[in-house]
C-alpha cells in the first residue's frame, strides 16, 4: 500500500476513493478528467468564436464601429484584474500543496475579491451599453456608434456576440466564485496538505481557463481597428 | 508515474509569469493603436496565444505534466482551429468555381 | 451449427469451464456468490443514490427503453398517416410535430446514450479489470442530468410539441415557429452534458484504470470503440450545446445571430449544427461496431482478423467523422468548392468503416460459426450497415445528392445505419451480455424468432423508402402523390412487423429476469475479463485486480497453430 494513501496515523486517507489504488493515482485521474472538461469548454466557447470569426469577416466595419464604443481602459484594467486573480489562484494552489492552509485561505479569498471586481466592472460596462441603447433587441439603436445604414444594422450582430461571449464568460466566473469560497472554508478547516490538495488544483485549472478565455476576448472585442 | 502530482512550482516562477502577462497586456493595447494594416489581427492573436501559453504552461502546470495532458490541451485548441477553418472556408470559397449558385 | 440453448458451447458439448487465458492453468468456475450487485442492498434509495456503474447502467436501461418506445409511438403514427396519399390522419402542423419528436427522442434520448450508457457503463470497468469507472458519482450525475433533459423535452411534448424538425433550422426555429422550441432546446442542451460527462468518464477510466498487463493493444475492441466514441462525445457535444444556446438566446432575447433580417446567417447555424450532428452519428454507430467485434469473435471461435487495424479504424472514424459535416449542406448555399472538399472527405470516412466490415467477414471465414441470437444480430448489422454505408456514398456524391437530398432516400439511408445498424448492435449486445447483467438466460428460440422478425420487418419498412426517395418523394411531407402509395403501404406494413418484433424481446427479457434459467459465469465460452466474474457480478467486480498476460480474442490458438 503506497504511503501516499495513508495518513500519518497509518490509516487510509479519507479522501481516497475505494476504486483507486493510491492518492497520486486518484489525482492523476482527476487531472486528466479536468483537462478533458476544459477541452470541451474550449469547444463550447469555440462555437461562439466561430460565429465571431465568420461575422467579423463579413461585417468588419460594423465590428470596428461597435468595438470603438467599448472602453479600452476598463477592458485593460479588467484583463489585469483577471491576471492578478490567476496569480493569487496559483499561489493558493502552491500554499495548499505545501501545507500552508492559512495562506491558501488568504489567496483564495483574494481570488474571489479580484473576480468580484472584474464582475463589478462588467456591470458598469453593461450598464453603459444599456444606457446607449446598444443592447440587441427591439430597443437597439446604432446612433451611439455614429454609423448608419448597412453598418448600423450589422452592428447589432457585433453586440449580440459581445453580450453572448462576455456573458457566457461572466457566467463561468459566477459559477467559480462560490466554489472558491467553499475551498477557502475547507482550507481554513485544514482539509488540504502535502498529500492531498486536488480540489484546489482542479479549481485552479478551471479558473486559469476562464482567464485564458478573457485573454482572447479582450483583443478580439475591444481592440478592433483602433488606429 | 508521478507527473505533476508531486511537482511544486517555486513562487518566483509564478511572479515572473504574472509580470510577463501584464507586460504583454500593455503591449497588445499599444500595438492596437499602431496601423499595421492586415497585420494588426495576427499580431494581436499572437500576443494572446503567448499569454495563453504562459498561463497553460506555468499556472496550469502543463510544463511539468505528463505527455497525455499535453495531447489533451493541444487537441482541444487544434480541433477548434480545424472546425473554424472548415466553416470559414465555406465563406471564403464562395464564387471560386463560377457554378450557378456557388 | 449449434441449435442448443446458451450454456452449451458451439459444439453442443455441454457447459465447460470459462475459456480463460490460453496456456494459463484452468480457471475454476467462479463460485456463484449469493451476494451480487443486484441483491447487495434493496430499496429505492439504494438504486437512486448508487455509485455502482452496473446499477447506473440499469437505471439508464430503464430510461432509454422508455424513450425508445415513446419515439417508436411517434413512428407508428407517422407510418399510419403515410398509408394513404392525402393527409387525412393528422393535420400538417401535427405531422410536423410527429417527425420532430420522433427524431429528437430517438437521436438524443435513445441512440446516443443507448450502448455507451447501458452496455458501456456496465462493461467498461469490467473489461479492463477495474472496480468502477474513474468518477462514479459523476456517472450517477450523468444519469440525473439525462433524466432532467428528458423531462424538459417531455414538457415540450406534453404542452403541444415542437415542429421544427430535429434539425431546428433558423429562421423558422428562432422566429416563426409557435411551438415549444425553447423547452425542447433546453432539454437537448442539458442532455448534452450527460453525454459529455459519460465520455469524459470513459476516457479517464480507459487511460488510468486498466489492470496490470492490459496494454492498449490487448484491450477488447468494445473498449476501443467506446474510447473513440467518447472522444467525439467530449469534443463534439459542446458545439451543439452552444449552438442550442444561441438559438435559445435568439428566440428568447432577439439577439440576431442567425436571423437574416438582423444581419445573421442561417447557414452559419447549419455549419455549427452539423459540426456536432455528423460526428453524433458516429457516436451512435461506433459502440454498435464494438459490440459486433465482440460477438463475431465469440461466435466464430476465432481471433478477430486484423485486430490493430480494427482498433485504429475506430479512431480514424472518429477523427475523419469530424471533417465531413458539409455533406449535409450541399444544397444549402454553401460554396461548391467547400462542397467538393466535404464530398471527398466523406468518401474517405467510408474507408475505415469498410475495413471493419471486411475484417469481420474475414473473421467469419473458416470460423466455427454458431448462430445464437447475438450472432444473428451481429450478422444482420454487417449486412444492413453495409447497405446503409454504401447508400451514404451515393449521398456523398454531390451531383446525386442534389437529386435525392431531403427525399426518402436520405431517410432510408440513415435508418439503415441507425436501426439496421445501431439498434441491432444494441439488441445483440443486450442479448450477449444479458446472462452477465441479470444472471439469467433468455429463451433462445423466442429470441431468434424476434431477431428474424425484426430483420424482415426492418427491410420491408425501409427498403421501399430508397425507391420512394429516388422517385422523388420528399421527406417530412404527410401527403404524397398517388403513384407512391404502394411503396408507402409496404413500408407501413413493414413498420407494423418491426414494431411487433421489438415487443417480443421486451416480453421475454422481462420474463427471463424472474423465470429464466440461472446463468453460469460464462455461458458462451467467451474470452474477456467480464466473463471471469460470476453472473451477476459482485459490486466490486474483482476481489483482486487481475493481471493480464494474454492477447485479446485468443480463441482456439491450437487450431490456428495447426492451420498456419
Amino acid at each position: 500500500m503506497s504511503s501516499a494513501a495513508e495518513t500519518h496515523e497509518g490509516g487510509l486517507h479519507p479522501a481516497l476513493a475505494h476504486h483507486f489504488e493510491s492518492l497520486p493515482a486518484q489525482k492523476e485521474a482527476a487531472t486528466l478528467g479536468m483537462w478533458l472538461f476544459l477541452a470541451q469548454e474550449v469547444m463550447f466557447f469555440g462555437g461562439l468564436f466561430i460565429a465571431y470569426t465568420v461575422y467579423r469577416n463579413l461585417y468588419f466595419d460594423a465590428f470596428a464601429a461597435g468595438s470603438h464604443h467599448l472602453d479600452v481602459t476598463l477592458g485593460a484594467v479588467n484583463t489585469a484584474v483577471l491576471i492578478c486573480s490567476s496569480l493569487t489562484m496559483a499561489l493558493a494552489v502552491h500554499a495548499s500543496a505545501i501545507g500552508r492552509g492559512r495562506h491558501a485561505v488568504v489567496y483564495l479569498l483574494s481570488t474571489v475579491l479580484l473576480g468580484s471586481v472584474f464582475l463589478g466592472i462588467k456591470v458598469v460596462e453593461y450598464h453603459d451599453k444599456f444606457v446607449h441603447h446598444l443592447v440587441p433587441g427591439p430597443g437597439f439603436s446604432a446612433e451611439a456608434l455614429g454609423v448608419t445604414g448597412e453598418v448600423a444594422r450589422s452592428a447589432e450582430t457585433y453586440y449580440a456576440l459581445y453580450f453572448a461571449m462576455t456573458g457566457l464568460h461572466a457566467l463561468h466566473m459566477v459559477v467559480g466564485i462560490p466554489i472558491l469560497l467553499f475551498l477557502a472554508f475547507k482550507a481554513h478547516r485544514g482539509a488540504y496538505g502535502r498529500d492531498y490538495n486536488t480540489p484546489v488544483e482542479m479549481t485552479g485549472l478551471y479558473w486559469h481557463f476562464v482567464d485564458i478565455v478573457w485573454i482572447f476576448l479582450f483583443p478580439l472585442l475591444y481592440l478592433i481597428g483602433r488606429h | 508515474m508521478t507527473g505533476a502530482s508531486s511537482h511544486v512550482v517555486p513562487v518566483r516562477v509564478y511572479v515572473g509569469v504574472f509580470a510577463a502577462l501584464l507586460v504583454l497586456t500593455g503591449l497588445t493595447v499599444w500595438v492596437a493603436s499602431l496601423d499595421l494594416g492586415a497585420w494588426n489581427t495576427p499580431v494581436a492573436l499572437a500576443i494572446a496565444v503567448s499569454k495563453a501559453a504562459l498561463v497553460i504552461l506555468f499556472f496550469m502546470h502543463v510544463k511539468y505534466s505528463p505527455r497525455l495532458i499535453w495531447i489533451v490541451v493541444a487537441s482541444g485548441f487544434f480541433w477548434l482551429a480545424h472546425l473554424t477553418a472548415g466553416t470559414v472556408a465555406d465563406y471564403v470559397t464562395r464564387g471560386w468555381l463560377g457554378t450557378p449558385g456557388s | 451449427m449449434s441449435t442448443t440453448q446458451p450454456g452449451a458451447d458451439a459444439r453442443g458439448e455441454g457447459t465447460r469451464p470459462p475459456a480463460g487465458p490460453p496456456g494459463a492453468p484452468p480457471v475454476a468456475e467462479p463460485r456463484p456468490s449469493r451476494v451480487n450487485y443486484l441483491n447487495v442492498s434493496y430499496g429505492v434509495k439504494s438504486w437512486l443514490l448508487t455509485t455502482d456503474h452496473k446499477r447506473i447502467a440499469l437505471l439508464y436501461l430503464a430510461s432509454v427503453t422508455l424513450m425508445f418506445f415513446l419515439g417508436g409511438a411517434f413512428a407508428v403514427l407517422i407510418r399510419l398517416e403515410l398509408v394513404t396519399p392525402p393527409g387525412d390522419l393528422v393535420q400538417s402542423e401535427t405531422y410536423n410535430k410527429l417527425f420532430t419528436l420522433h427524431g429528437i427522442i430517438m437521436v438524443f434520448f435513445f441512440l446516443i446514450p443507448s450502448i455507451p450508457a447501458v452496455l458501456g457503463n456496465f462493461l467498461l470497468p469490467m473489461m479492463i479489470g477495474a472496480r468502477d469507472l474513474a468518477f462514479p458519482r459523476l456517472n450517477l450525475a450523468s444519469w440525473y442530468i439525462y433524466t432532467l433533459g428528458a423531462l424538459f423535452t417531455l414538457y415540450a411534448l406534453v404542452n403541444g410539441g415542437v415542429d421544427t424538425g430535429w434539425t431546428f433550422y433558423p429562421p423558422y426555429s428562432t422566429q416563426f415557429s409557435n411551438t415549444h422550441v425553447l423547452a425542447a432546446g433546453i432539454g437537448i442542451f442539458i442532455n448534452g452534458f450527460s453525454s459529455i460527462l459519460t465520455g469524459l468518464n470513459f476516457i479517464v477510466t480507459t487511460h488510468r484504470m486498466r489492470a496490470p498487463g492490459l496494454t492498449w493493444f490487448r484491450l477488447p475492441l468494445f473498449v476501443w470503440a467506446h474510447y473513440a466514441t467518447s472522444l467525439i462525445m467530449v469534443l463534439g457535444t459542446p458545439v451543439i450545446a452552444v449552438t442550442v444556446l444561441m438559438v435559445a438566446v435568439e428566440r428568447g432575447l432577439h439577439l440576431g445571430i442567425f436571423d437574416p433580417t438582423l444581419g445573421g446567417d442561417p447557414i452559419l447555424f447549419q455549419h455549427l449544427f452539423w459540426i456536432y450532428s455528423h460526428p453524433a452519428v458516429y457516436i451512435m454507430v461506433l459502440p454498435a461496431m464494438g459490440v459486433v467485434s465482440e460477438v463475431v469473435t465469440c461466435f466464430s471461435r476465432k481471433r478477430i482478423f486484423g485486430y490493430s487495424v480494427v482498433a485504429l479504424s475506430s479512431l480514424a472514424i472518429a477523427v475523419i467523422g469530424f471533417l465531413v459535416w458539409g455533406h449535409h449542406m450541399f444544397v444549402s448555399g454553401q460554396s461548391t468548392f467547400a462542397g467538393m472538399v466535404f464530398s471527398l472527405l466523406s468518401y474517405l470516412v467510408a474507408i475505415p468503416s469498410a475495413i471493419k466490415v471486411f475484417n469481420w467477414t474475414a473473421t467469419l471465414y473458416r470460423g466455427s460459426v454458431s448462430l445464437q441470437t447475438p450472432m444473428l444480430y451481429a450478422i444482420g448489422f454487417i449486412g444492413l450497415f453495409t447497405i446503409g454505408g454504401l447508400t451514404g456514398l451515393f449521398l456523398a456524391a454531390m451531383g446525386l445528392d442534389v437529386h435525392v437530398h431531403d427525399t426518402y432516400f436520405v431517410v432510408a439511408h440513415f435508418h439503415y445505419i441507425m436501426v439496421g445498424g445501431a439498434i441491432m448492435g444494441y439488441l445483440g449486445g443486450i442479448h450477449f451480455w444479458w446472462p452477465k447483467i441479470t444472471g439469467r438466460l433468455y429463451p433462445e428460440w423466442w429470441a431468434r424468432i424476434a431477431a428474424v422478425v425484426i430483420f424482415a420487418g426492418f427491410n420491408l419498412t425501409f427498403f421501399p423508402q430508397f425507391v420512394l426517395g429516388y422517385l422523388g418523394m420528399p421527406r417530412r411531407y404527410h401527403y404524397y402523390v398517388e403513384e407512391f402509395q404502394v411503396l408507402n403501404v409496404m413500408s407501413s406494413a413493414g413498420a407494423s412487423i418491426l414494431g411487433v418484433g421489438y415487443l417480443i424481446p421486451m416480453a421475454y427479457l422481462v420474463w427471463s429476469m424472474r423465470y429464466g434459467p440461472k446463468a453460469t459465469a460464462n455461458p458462451w465460452g467467451a474470452i474477456g475479463l467480464e466473463w471471469e466474474t460470476p453472473s451477476p457480478p459482485q459490486t466490486e467486480n474483482f476481489p483482486r485486480s487481475p493481471v493480464v498476460t494474454w492477447e485479446a480474442y485468443e480463441y482456439a490458438p491450437e487450431e490456428e497453430a495447426r492451420v498456419v
